[in-house]
């Protein structure tokens, strides 16, 4: 059947995140943006929703079990309250979940319990290449296998909070496919460099990494022998992104919605006019047609279906709307808009990254 | 209840002779039917009778059974979002016909449009009509030849601003009889229903100028009516196997039974009448939608196809800057069909559900029309000179897509009640 309820734990979630997103995500998010840093404390309250480990089997110390589509109800929420803060607490999960749908069951047992904890796990991964033309099918970081080690090399950039994480994963070319390698964080040739700064998203702080010669033993070559599928991955990834996009979309318009209606212009709200409402109209239609994309999508792959086609659409779909979005908002806002006192300007900024973003939310 | 997104397994199988119908009835005689308008589809409509009879007959027994339910007084088994009967299941009658529609549309527009059922009068009639009225009207659609119900509502200075329609209606106590006067255009199937066929017409008329929507009402015209008469049939764009016929009511007599709904003229909030034929928009703009979708669909295919002969493949796991631009125009109308059909299911399942869905149904018609307009648009393109040509059907795909963007509501009327709903202003509000 075709049916558009959540259930009522997801419900539940959602309302939680959303509450979460309302409270202490939306106070703060133009502080966080302008100091580049989010208070330790907010990411404390961020990681005690257990997200993560409600995605994480019992067998390795969560409580939940991983599913796209209750990922997506929830990170549309996150997108909602701050993308940039979103991306910094998702942060963990770039590690977690690649390792949760791949790993061995040694690599599983390791490491799945590091996320089950009560602090906010200190590991991230490096995928995306200092590059214009990226593309994780073709990474230019090669890894190459010499006895019983794997050397990396490399380089790397909007790899998040990678100064203080322990662990990396590390995704490099390997006989023409992409696979991921576990590097701790005091591997000699692993060089953490300067923060890069981005257009929008500045309350996540993210580096350029260097790989030169970094070995690391055969055993922490995600997923043993088998290896990775990286479509598989960036299928997640995708998904996830497109669903934070919507919560990002669906900030701007609302934003942009109740300003039209309070805005006077030539004697009445500017909302009365046509060409504002139905800026509005265009937007609310778009962002509900991504929505149902997105939830498709998570649906298909939580249920053994081929979602590579869907995911692929979708994100497509999803980059293109939050920018028309978040742009339309900032238009009707006019001048106000420009300025930093209203977040539509920010919104835009961090709408522009999502097309930039392929592997960066695992969820 | 939770998220899902499945086709029900009863429809996949309701699906397979439809798209037989599809390809090997409707397809083949697309483009002589295009070139021949005002043809009529007559192995199409033969095929299709049979099961319309069926689903005419289901359709019937179930408003005679609401009709008697509701004259007898039973409030309870009034449907609606507040008093939703409990022996309701859930229903997949609309799903059904939408995935059926587009199946159709997917074959050839126009010949589906030529579908012998009481169509749009058919709803108008189901939705208010008393237990006597269902009988005289609609029994006709489940026996006998094939027949074809209408509705008119545009005139030539009033389409979208249907409260401005000047057919007038006027009481005759001495026989009892309502008298029509006035000029409908754009009926599609009006020629089928009046003419061709024993079949209808729910026309729709003012009693009161003065009283605006409230004066508005509508009338079932039988075929063989004298004083009504079809005037010119339209030469259109596109969608040419069906007919859109101009109705020319002059000093028409018509039984003082033959008005749907009450005949008392209520003014304010309580003026329901015109507001229940607004409703039934909720029901056909999704319907429109599929149908917009299926030619985007069969264009898309087939523009892909053909591609794909020539060597040109989709990839879906490149990056976007490894595509031609080719293959990045392909990506983007299959997104594109895609959101517009997502909306269009959401709005359906509403409406089975018994939901409220009119900013559904108007979100879907929009989307739904918008798209395939580009769609169709862009399969002309990627095909070169040859989609251009009339040796394929790209060409008359556009053409017929074209209408979907304009009947049910054109994309701005329906752009406008989306943001009405969504602003939370009223006609005066926002115009």
């Amino acid at each position: 059947m075709y049916s558009f309820d959540m259930n009522s734990e997801q419900k539940m979630l959602v309302e939680t995140v959303h509450r979460f997103a309302e409270q202490k995500m939306r106070p703060f998010y133009r502080e966080a943006e302008e100091s580049r840093a989010i208070p330790a404390a907010l990411v404390q309250t961020g990681w005690e929703l257990g997200l993560l480990p409600g995605s994480i089997e019992a067998t390795y110390g969560g409580f939940g079990e991983y599913s796209a589509l209750t990922s997506a109800l929830y990170l549309e929420e996150m997108g909602w309250g701050d993308v940039g803060i979103s991306l910094h607490l998702l942060t963990p999960n770039l590690f977690a979940i690649p390792i949760a749908l791949f790993g061995t069951k040694q690599q599983k047992e390791t490491y799945l319990t590091l996320f089950c904890e009560e602090e906010f796990p200190k590991a991230t991964a490096a995928i995306i290449e200092p590059v214009i033309q990226f593309d994780p099918a073709e990474l230019a970081t090669t890894a190459e296998k010499v006895g019983d080690n794997y050397v990396l090399n490399g380089s790397k950039t909007f790899v998040p909070l990678a100064k203080t994480a322990e662990w990396l994963l590390v995704y490099a070319r390997e006989n023409g496919l992409t696979q991921a390698f576990i590097v701790p964080n005091a591997t000699p040739g692993l060089d953490i460099g300067e923060s890069v700064t981005m257009m929008g998203v500045h309350a996540l702080t993210s580096y350029q990494v260097n790989l030169d010669n970094v070995t690391v033993p055969k055993e922490n070559r995600l997923g043993g022998l088998k290896g990775i599928r990286l479509n598989r991955l960036l299928t997640v990834s995708r998904i996830g992104l497109a669903a934070l996009a919507v919560g990002q979309a669906r900030a701007a318009y609302e934003y942009a919605l109740q300003y039209a209606k309070e805005r006077v212009a030539f004697g009445e709200p500017i909302a009365q006019r046509q060409s504002i409402a139905f800026m509005l109209a265009n937007m609310r239609i778009e962002i509900e047609a991504t929505r149902l994309m997105v939830w498709e999508a998570a649906y298909k792959l939580d249920n053994q279906e081929d979602a590579t086609k869907a995911a692929v659409l979708t994100k497509q779909y999803a980059d293109k709307m939050v920018l028309e979005v978040t742009d339309g908002a900032v238009q009707i806002l006019g001048g106000h808009g420009y300025i930093r006192e209203h977040p539509v300007e920010l919104w835009l900024r961090n709408g522009r990254g999502f097309a930039t973003w392929d592997g960066l939310v695992m969820a | 209840m939770s998220i899902e997104f499945k086709i029900p397994e009863a429809i996949e199988k309701q699906l397979q002779p439809v798209r037989s119908v599809a390809e090997n009835v409707m397809r083949p005689e697309s483009r002589q039917l295009d070139d021949n308008e005002h043809a009529r589809p007559v192995k199409f409509v033969h095929m299709m009778w049979p099961q319309m009879q069926q689903m005419e007959l289901a359709n019937l027994e179930a408003a005679l059974t609401r009709a008697q339910k509701s004259s007898n007084g039973d409030e309870s088994q009034k449907n609606g979002p507040d008093n939703k009967p409990r022996s309701d299941r859930a229903s997949i009658a609309n799903l059904s016909l939408v995935y059926m529609i587009e199946m159709l549309s997917w074959g050839d527009a126009g010949v589906y449009l030529c579908i012998p059922s009481s169509a749009l009068g058919g709803a108008a009639i189901n939705a208010v009509g008393t237990p006597e009225q269902l009988e005289r009207f609609l029994r006709r659609f489940t026996e006998g030849e094939p027949k074809w119900g209408a509705m008119a509502m545009t005139e030539p200075q009033a389409g979208s601003d249907t409260s401005n329609i000047q057919t007038t209606a006027t009481f005759d106590p001495q026989t009892n009889e309502w008298i029509l006067n006035g000029q409908k255009i754009f009926c599609t199937s009006g020629k089928l229903a009046l003419e061709e066929s024993k079949g209808l017409v729910v026309v729709w008329a003012t009693v009161d100028k003065q009283a605006g929507r409230a004066g508005m009402k509508p009338f079932v015209v039988e075929a063989g009516t004298p004083g009504a008469l079809i005037g010119k049939v339209e030469e259109k764009l596109g969608i040419r196997a069906s007919d859109t016929a101009q109705i020319i009511l002059d000093n028409c007599r018509i039984p003082a039974e033959n008005l749907l709904g009450n005949a008392e003229v209520k003014t304010g909030p309580s003026s329901q009448g015109f507001k229940g034929a607004m409703r039934t928009f909720d029901a056909t703009r999704p319907i429109v939608a599929a149908s917009a979708i299926g030619i985007g669909r069969a264009a898309f295919e087939y523009t892909r196809d053909l591609l794909a002969k020539q060597g040109i493949r989709m990839d879906y796991d490149k990056p976007r800057w490894k595509l031609t631009t080719v293959q990045a125009d392909l990506l983007e109308m299959e997104a594109q069909l895609h959101a517009a059909w997502l909306l269009t299911l959401k709005a359906t399942a509403l409406l089975d559900a018994k939901q409220e869905n009119q900013l559904e149904s108007s979100m879907c018609k929009v989307k739904a029309g918008k798209a395939v307009t580009w769609v169709t648009q862009k399969a002309v393109e990627l095909l070169g000179p040859l989609g251009y040509s009339t040796e394929l059907l790209a060409e008359k795909w556009l053409r017929d897509a074209k209408i979907n963007d304009i009947y049910e509501g054109t994309g701005q009327i329906n752009t406008l009640i989306v943001a009405r709903t969504i602003l939370g202003y009223s006609r005066t509000e926002l115009k």
